[in-house]
């Protein structure tokens, strides 16, 4: 399969990115000059251990914070030095989240959890269909306390989906969940990438998944220590772990 | 309906056990609120109504005696619209199976025909006819404390002449609202009754044919009472008149003005401290409760929710408790109100009630409830929405952790569990420290409650214990020569006589000017003793005039400085005199003199106007008959019997009160406690049911959870003791007036039974949360993060 990537055009990118925390008295440095590009339609598998900056690179391409230092560009939005506003405006149109732990909203059933984004969506799926995307349409009356972990998992992503977001950007999707499950989880992924071109960031401990990806960034310590591409993209159902 | 309308309601179901206490909080401020206005305004409003249905006067004059003819050169005063004659005179009376003395003012009743003023309101029977002899209404207060009926007997004495009278009616007039006798602080209905005679009656029992010695006017709307007033004494001046006096000197209605204005401070002061502390409470527990759905907002946020949306959401959410509360206020302190101002009516002899509620005081009320439920929310939301969503997702930081934990470890070696305790109080120490803050409110409106009761004891103890130690005291009909004391002295049963002279006074100092008593007392008398500050005895000084505190305060004078007295009683006479001391007494204003300074000063000889007596107390009864029997007896008091008597019928009042601050205060605690519990529940049940898992019992794990709020509400009790101060400081500010002043003064069982309501209704309420804890789903808890 030919990579899109070499052709398409340039979604996210990002020069000399850095990051860093303040946890009571010290300063955590949490990215340290990252440079980036992703490109449209891309799935990218972002590896790396505990505290290698996975997440905080992943919550500042999607808007949920910014950074210390360097600049980073959706298209053609500047999202260092954006506003509060802009920032919840770029999330609104252009992001869909997964994390690790679903958080879907508890007093809320699996279709109402998807209608809560599509609600402020522009241009979104009836919820109902993106729930069926993952295989969930008969879960829809379902509260997140009634579903297991791998299927919470589906109904955020199904929340994230349904808006058509341009990114999707997804924290651990499988962190929480046993490899069959996982497994599951990941050909949802897979498939909305596949079907809908959607570029799609996934940020993992496991190696295994990285198979799945057009791209692998190895990050450590702040920075990305290697960049691979793998020749041909592994479908989800075929991993294992 | 929209998602985030649908989780709104959701959340609000799934929190109605907090947002109940929540809303029950705010209610109790509201519920203050309404019922002190509803109650002052229902009882404005129905004074109002019957002073202009019964025509209450605009000035009053008393005077010796003056023919019938003067009436017409009364009328002629521009200005006066109606001067209505009468006959006043005070006397005694016996009814059948009472033994203590009874006091009586007698009214002549109005003729039929005319225009006239202080009109009967007439509660049963009729009014007694001009032919008749023997007829008489009787006052209200007076008839209910001792059953009477019309038709029932009544003995009056007069002048010293005893007559039978039947009871042909029972009522009153709004110069009677409160039906104090001339020298009372206090109603006593049972030893005070007001009697309306036929005017002939009265005129023969009194030696008043064709005169009067008293006269009500109305004036004209516009006229200057000034310059009426002004000619009304000029035109008294040679009948023996003592000065006329406007409406609010009237001695009913300037005691009702100062149990209304008690009331108003009251009404302002109790909803201001209600209202703040359950807008303190709605900040704390709302608060937690929308920290608590932080990683909610932060995902809501991270989905594009701007904080606009978010703020709405919530606010919501307060919107509803808040008018929960409002409502549950409106309804609660509308029923409070009318048992409350009914038992004020009863009280005050009105004659009906217009329960009034005004509008504004509705608004107010409403938001005020609303207002501190938003302000509540406000904090955290805008808190939470201020993080960056990623942050927010995640649960809060524990900062600076070491520091301050080993400052605690330092302090005193504790088990693992009070450490956790310990650490979870310092690392909110803003929370906990408005909890506690929360907690000692509660307490200190129970204090506040039990209060009035501590003070009227000890004011009591303090006035008639140690300062007036008389059994009984007699007023004679005319000022008599001091040998009318030895007849006294000799009468069986008599320890001691004291003599007394008091006279109408107006006492000036610069610009200030006041009418009172000036009271003559012996230097050395052991009976009716002036008290400092100190509770020592001053006795009234030869060089100079003691005048009672708070007289001194509203004249701005201070010891040394030159007091103008005129006495308004016969020869008018005024006197200079250095203030030479300061009485402090709960009760009215008075001056006070030497009774030789007094004589010299009025210029007739000696003269007494009443004896204060020790008596043996098996010797009373015959010693009251006695007294009874003399003609020159106007009137004898067991005060001490009348101050029982009055708080006695105050008792359900205060009570009342107590109860009701008691019962806040409760709401006040319960509501901290469990809505701070269920709050710290959440957030923790991960961690309890790790340590569930690890092998702690689900009793530790209670105490883990509860221990804090244990220890907080412990803590709570010295500073609700000091907030209590505080409060009862506001209150004794708002009870002081020329009527009466309470000492700031709580009893040991007060604080007890603040304190114990306070830990009982904490434990109680932890009860609940404690089953709660019992309960806690293990394997659900561990695997759901939400």
């Amino acid at each position: 399969m030919p990579l899109e990537s070499t052709t398409s055009a340039e979604v996210f990118r990002a020069t000399g990115l850095s990051k860093s925390y303040r946890m009571g008295e010290v300063i955590v440095p949490a990215l340290r000059g990252v440079d980036l590009s992703l490109r449209r339609g891309e799935l990218i598998v972002l590896l790396g251990p505990s505290g290698s900056g996975k997440s905080t690179l992943l919550n500042i391409l999607g808007g949920l914070d910014v950074p210390t230092d360097g600049e980073v560009w959706y298209c053609d939005h500047r999202l260092h030095g954006a506003d509060e506003r802009e920032l919840t405006q770029f999330r609104r149109e252009h992001v869909g989240f997964v994390f690790q732990f679903y958080n879907l909203l508890p007093s809320l059933t699996a279709l109402e959890n998807v209608a809560l984004v599509t609600e402020i969506a522009r241009d979104p799926m009836a919820p109902r269909d993106a729930l069926a995307l993952v295989g969930l349409e008969q879960r829809c009356d379902h509260f997140p306390s009634q579903l297991s972990g791998g299927e919470q998992q589906r109904v955020a992503i199904a929340r994230a989906i349904a808006k058509r977001p341009d990114v999707l950007l997804c924290d651990e999707p499988t962190g929480a969940l046993d490899a069959a499950t996982g497994v599951r989880v990941l050909d949802a992924l897979d498939s909305v990438n596949r079907r809908l071109g959607t570029t799609t960031l996934i940020i993992t401990h496991n190696a295994d998944i990285a198979r799945m990806a057009h791209r692998v960034l190895q990050l450590g310590d702040g920075r990305i220590v290697s960049e691979t591409r793998n020749p041909t993209r592994a479908r989800a159902l075929e991993l294992r772990w | 309906m929209r998602a985030l309308t649908r989780k709104g309601l959701r959340d609000l179901w799934r929190l109605r056990s907090q947002a109940a206490a929540v809303a029950l909080v705010a209610a109790v401020g509201v519920a203050n609120l309404v019922m002190s206005r509803a109650t002052l305004e229902s009882l404005e409003a129905s004074r109002s109504r019957y002073y202009r249905e019964y025509a209450f006067a605009d000035v009053f004059a008393d005077l010796k005696r003056a023919p019938e003819q003067v009436a017409q050169e009364l009328r002629r005063i521009a200005g006066v619209a109606v001067a209505d004659t009468r006959i006043v005179a005070p006397g005694r009376a016996r009814i059948a199976g009472f033994d203590d003395p009874i006091r009586i003012q007698a009214l002549s009743a109005p003729e039929p025909g005319g225009l006239h003023l202080n009109r009967l309101h007439l509660r049963s029977g009729r009014a007694a006819e001009p032919g008749e002899r023997d007829a008489l209404v009787v006052s209200d207060a007076f008839a209910d404390a001792h059953g009477l009926r019309a038709g029932d007997a009544m003995t009056v004495v007069l002048h010293g002449r005893s007559q039978s009278f039947r009871i042909v009616g029972i009522g009153a007039t709004p110069e009677f609202v409160a039906q104090l006798s001339p020298q009372a602080v206090f109603p006593d209905p049972r030893r005070f009754a007001v009697v309306w005679l036929p005017r002939r009656a009265l005129e023969a029992a009194t030696d008043m044919d064709g005169a009067f010695n008293s006269v009500a006017i109305a004036l004209q709307p516009g006229a200057r009472r000034e310059t009426v007033l002004a000619a009304v004494d000029l035109a008294l001046a040679g009948y023996g008149g003592v000065g006329a006096i406007g409406r609010e000197d009237q001695r009913s209605h300037r005691y009702l003005d100062e149990e209304f204005r008690q009331l108003r401070t009251m009404a302002r002061l109790f909803p201001a401290v209600f209202l703040g502390v359950s807008a303190f409470v709605l900040y704390i527990v709302l608060g937690r409760l929308v920290g608590g759905q932080r990683e909610q907002i932060g995902t809501l946020k991270a989905f594009g929710y701007g904080d606009g949306e978010i703020w709405r959401h919530y606010a919501g959410l307060a919107l509803a408790i808040g008018s929960a509360g409002a409502v549950l206020g409106l309804a609660l302190g509308m029923q409070l109100g009318s048992l409350l101002a009914g038992l004020y009516r009863e009280f005050y002899r009105l004659p009906y009630l217009d329960f009034v509620l005004s509008p504004g005081v509705v608004w107010l009320a409403v938001l005020a409830s609303v207002g501190s439920a938003l302000l509540g929310a406000a904090v955290p939301v805008l808190r939470a929405a201020r993080l960056p969503p990623a942050e927010a997702m995640r649960p809060e930081a524990p900062t600076s952790w070491r520091r301050r934990t080993t400052g605690a470890r330092s302090l005193v070696r504790v088990s693992q569990a009070h450490r956790l305790i310990l650490r979870n109080l310092l690392r909110h120490p803003l929370r906990a420290t408005m909890t506690w803050a929360g907690l000692a409110l509660g307490v200190s409106v129970m204090m506040m409650g039990r209060f009035q009761d501590d003070a009227i004891d000890y004011l009591i103890e303090r006035q008639y214990e140690r300062a007036e130690r008389y059994d009984l005291s007699v007023a004679f009909v005319e000022p008599a020569a001091p040998r009318a004391l030895d007849e006294l002295a000799a009468l069986p049963g008599v320890r001691a006589v004291e003599p007394q002279r008091a006279v109408p006074v107006r006492v000036r100092y610069r610009a200030a000017d006041k009418r009172t008593v000036l009271i003559g007392l012996a230097p050395d008398a052991q009976l009716r003793r002036t008290l400092d500050a100190a509770g020592k005895p001053v006795p009234p000084a030869l060089h100079g005039v003691l005048l009672t505190g708070f007289l001194a305060r509203l004249l701005g004078a201070r010891p040394g400085d030159t007091i103008e007295l005129e006495t308004l009683e016969g020869r008018r006479r005024v006197l200079y005199l250095p203030l030479a001391g300061l009485v402090d007494e709960p009760f009215g204003v008075q001056a006070y003199l030497p009774l030789a300074t007094l004589d010299r000063a009025l210029g007739e000889g000696p003269r007494r106007d009443a004896a204060l007596l020790s008596a043996d107390a098996a010797a009373m009864p015959r010693l009251i008959a006695e007294l009874d029997r003399r003609p020159g007896v106007a009137a004898t008091g067991r005060r001490r019997e009348s101050v029982r008597n009055f708080y006695d019928s105050m008792a359900r009042t205060i009570l009342t009160f107590t109860l009701i601050a008691t019962a806040f205060g409760a709401v006040i605690t319960a509501g901290v406690v469990y809505s701070s519990a269920r709050a710290a529940l959440s957030e923790r049940a991960r961690d309890l049911a790790s340590l569930r898992v690890l092998g702690f019992t689900s009793a530790e794990v209670g105490y883990l959870l509860l221990g804090e709020l244990a220890l907080l509400t412990v803590l709570a009790l010295p500073l609700g003791f000091a907030l209590g101060h505080g409060l009862v400081a506001l209150l004794v500010l708002g009870y002081d007036s020329e009527l009466m002043r309470i000492p700031h003064y709580v009893s040991a069982s007060t604080y007890g039974i603040a304190g114990l309501t306070a830990l009982t209704t904490a434990v109680l309420t932890g009860g609940l949360v404690w089953r709660r804890v019992q309960r806690l789903d293990l394997i659900g808890v561990l695997k759901a993060r939400d």
